[in-house]
């Protein structure tokens, strides 16, 4: 707030704003801060390799003996590992952001970029390329496991299983549908870690959003509320896009179920986004 | 770095030693940092009301629709069956086909068994009732004839009993829980089944023998408060049919009636008794689904000279949680369901509470005061333990003493424990929750970074758990996970015995759980300790 700064010519902090305030830049800061430390890049592999050993070990364990019908379905048990592999999202979510309250980056990223929603956007924009294109891998070897090994374990087409492939329209919409989830769990994790900003307390809180609700569920027994819980909590209707058997009773179709899931990352990043504009960092 | 800074180390204090020396000092340093941050302080609090909060509210929807009573499905106390309770207060099933006469005071029954048969719902043809048309032949598992003497007729009444079962061989039970087994194998004409009780005072003793001249004593047991005049006789019951998948878990469990028919001849009572026989059904209301005998109004009971046919449903058991009852039924273990998320906000507060000094630097001062890493450890430990203990038992004391009465509200068999295992699954939540601190604290020192550890700490509790019990994966997977991961320290919850004589399934939900509740506890301590040995060696061997 010295005179100095004040007489700085109009033209340079113009142009100072101009170049801060632009997207692309933004893009290009937050690109260069994720790939010149090492935690999101061993992150985004924690990403990948528990969620394909979780669904291989889950397809792994599961068989059909002949005498028996096994009400089972081979595509969702295929991507069993997403209910790991989003907690390690989570936290990569969470550390994009809380990272540089941490260690008080935070303030010099703002003093460079004033556009605050331009520095959030480009990290959600960044965040989620990245979780998509780690998610596409987790969840293709995890597809890619269960096809080889569920027709050796008695899911045979013969017993009336469709093959786990993405040519079979349900597990392609769960497939793609899954790594879609992986996104916008990362997306309502960093809402969450903007309006928390500790990185502590905030993925406390992602992980009760992830993993309290199916905990509910499971021991409330009144029917209204499972109907509720099954229909409007994050993970459960989220959850539903891996669903390709009994799909009539669902609680909720499952794009209609990763649409909810979506609304909660939407209004999540909205709120971080109003939290960011308002409060001092 | 000046050598001011540098103080001479006082004359009192040892190497190694802290500012006042022992290792209360330390505890008493990690209390005053965990207490003067007030966010750790109001987390822990936190804790403890979503712990209530989310309990209660599981307790008060543990609510399962019932029978239709006039178009409008029935909820609430209007579900409810009428329920007895066995002689240790335990609630049973006791249904029953009942071919008997009284016996006054000393005597003796013996009966041999020719054939014990059984028919069950045929589970792919839909709904079925015993009697209908659509029972197939077959027998299950724990169906059982043979002969007892009974306080009285009245359902939950002191018995001892001999009998035959579907495929567990020759057993001796009493009073609901007790069952002693006697010779392996089945009853049929040729190789039949002899029977024997006698009654001496407050005493049974039961025998068994495969010819009738050689008898076996299988076992000898008291009975309290058995009056000068029993009821003994014949009878017949056999649990529900149920069909739980082999890979998996609960989900594809289907359940239909099963009724049990023994075939008795050479039947010969000693002592005081009147010599007609009467067929009375135990307990003809019984559970929803099992209608005792033949159907409504027909005899229990057909006789052909010395040959007697009884057929019954029902058992003669205590009621476990799980399908296996057809009794809707919740454990005080509902109401403590929050403690999930209790677990999720005192392991963030644990895991903070190591490793928020890495990133103030706090360390390097902490160190340079105690340089004995280790007992700065273990101050951590017990402090953090010690706070997640007291947070977590003030909350499931709450849990239980605000849930548990919402849950008998709910039309559901609320399966009531003994006060000392209500504490033992009380104390037994609290030092979970004190374990899985500790485990946060170690995991803290070793990553240095809270997230991880948080993530870690709460992922290798729930995950284990969720995916066992929403049957994600196969039953027999499930099981394992809960054997060996730090889940399975969630077996200190349990709070009804597993019975040998009952079927049950191992259900998270309902609080059973593949290993016993110490046992369980113990895996969970072993993690523990491996965790702060862990953390212990990365301590030593690093670089503030």
């Amino acid at each position: 707030m010295s005179a100095a700064v004040q007489a700085q010519p109009a033209a340079t902090l113009a142009t100072a704003a101009a170049r801060g305030t632009g997207l692309r830049d933004a893009l290009h800061a937050e690109w260069t801060k994720l790939r010149t430390v090492s935690g999101p890049a061993w992150l985004l592999l924690g990403v990948v390799a528990l969620t394909i050993a979780v669904s291989t070990a889950a397809v792994g364990a599961t068989h059909c003996p002949q005498d028996l019908t096994c009400p089972v379905d081979t595509t969702k048990l295929s991507l069993t590992g997403v209910q790991l592999g989003q907690a390690v999202v989570a936290i990569l979510a969470v550390l994009t952001i809380s990272n540089e309250y941490g260690s008080g980056m935070i303030r010099t990223t703002l003093a460079a970029m004033p556009n605050r929603l331009a520095v959030l956007a480009a990290k959600a924009i960044l965040l989620v390329a990245l979780v998509l294109a780690a998610g596409a891998v987790a969840v293709f070897g995890s597809v890619l496991a269960a096809h080889l090994i569920l027709p050796g374990h008695g899911f045979t087409a013969a017993r009336g299983f469709h093959p786990v492939w993405l040519s079979y329209g349900p597990t392609l919409r769960a497939a793609c549908g899954s790594v879609l989830y992986l996104g916008l769990i990362a997306l309502m994790s960093l809402g969450v870690a903007v309006i928390v900003r500790d990185s502590a307390t905030s993925i406390g809180v992602v992980l009760a959003l992830l993993y309290l609700f199916p905990i509910v569920l499971a021991f409330v027994g009144n029917p209204h509320w499972q109907h509720r819980l099954d229909r409007w909590t994050p993970t459960v209707a989220g959850l539903t896009i891996q669903a390709t058997t009994g799909l009539r009773s669902l609680a909720i179709s499952p794009w209609g179920g990763l649409g909810v899931l979506a609304i909660w990352a939407a209004a999540a990043l909205v709120a971080g986004a109003l939290a960011l504009r308002l409060r001092d960092a | 770095m000046t050598t001011q800074a540098i103080s001479p180390p006082r004359p009192d204090a040892g190497p190694g030693d802290g500012p006042r020396g022992g290792f209360g000092a330390v505890l008493r340093a990690e209390w005053t940092k965990f207490r003067s941050v007030r966010g750790w302080v109001i987390g822990m609090i936190l804790a403890a009301l979503l712990m209530i909060f989310i309990g209660v509210f599981a307790a008060a929807n543990s609510t399962i629709g019932c029978g239709i009573n006039g178009g409008a499905q029935e909820t609430g106390r209007a579900c409810l069956p009428y329920v007895p309770h066995g002689p240790g207060g335990e609630i049973v099933t006791d249904s029953f086909s009942f071919v008997r006469q009284p016996l006054t005071g000393n005597g003796s029954i013996t009966a041999r068994v020719t054939a014990l048969t059984g028919e069950h719902a045929n589970l792919s043809a839909g709904p079925t009732q015993v009697g209908g048309g659509t029972m197939v032949p077959g027998l299950v598992a724990w169906a059982k004839a043979g002969i007892i003497i009974k306080q009285s007729t009245r359902q939950g009444s002191a018995y001892a009993a001999m009998m035959v079962t579907g495929s567990n061989g020759v057993r001796m039970q009493y009073n609901y829980t007790g069952d002693i087994a006697g010779m392996a194998g089945s009853a049929s004409a040729a190789h039949p089944r002899w029977l024997r009780l006698t009654r001496s005072g407050g005493t049974i003793t039961g025998y068994e023998s495969a010819d009738g001249t050689h008898w076996t004593v299988v076992g000898t047991v008291q009975l309290t408060g058995l009056p000068s005049t029993v009821q003994v006789g014949m009878f017949a019951t056999s649990p529900g049919y149920t069909v739980t998948q082999n890979s998996f878990g609960g989900a594809s469990t289907n359940g239909g009636p099963a009724q049990a028919t023994g075939v008795f001849d050479d039947v010969s009572l000693t002592g005081s008794a009147p010599g007609t026989w009467t067929g009375t059904t135990v307990g003809g209301g019984g559970p929803a689904g099992l209608r005792p005998g033949a159907g409504p109004g027909s005899a229990p009971y057909t006789r052909a000279g010395g040959t007697f046919t009884v057929t019954g449903s029902g058992d003669i058991a205590p009621v476990t949680p799980g399908p296996g009852d057809g009794l809707p039924t919740v454990t005080i273990g509902q109401s403590l369901a929050g403690a999930f998320l209790g677990l999720i906000a005192i392991v963030t507060v644990a895991a903070m509470f190591f490793s928020t000094e890495y990133r103030r630097g706090l360390i390097r001062t902490t160190l340079a005061a105690t340089p004995r890493r280790g007992a700065v450890l273990a101050a951590k430990a017990v402090v953090i333990g010690a706070v997640a203990f007291v947070t977590g038992l003030a909350a499931a004391v709450v849990s239980i003493a605000v849930g548990v009465p919402r849950e008998e509200n709910q039309g559901t068999v609320l399966l009531t424990a003994p006060v000392l295992t209500e504490v033992r699954v009380i104390v037994g939540t609290a030092a979970m929750l004190a374990l899985a601190a500790v485990i946060a604290v170690a995991l803290g020192a070793i990553l240095r970074r809270s997230a991880a550890a948080i993530t870690i700490a709460v992922v290798i509790v729930v995950m284990p758990f969720l995916l066992s019990a929403l049957n994600i994966l196969p039953a027999g997977v499930g099981d394992w996970l809960l054997r060996l991961t730090p889940a399975a320290g969630l077996a200190i919850e349990q709070s009804i015995p597993r019975y040998p004589q009952v079927a049950t399934f191992t259900s998270p939900i309902q609080g059973y759980y593949p290993l016993s509740p110490y046992a369980g506890f113990a895996v969970l301590c072993l993690w523990t300790a491996a965790a702060l040995a862990l953390a212990l060696i990365v301590l030593r061997r690093r670089d503030a």
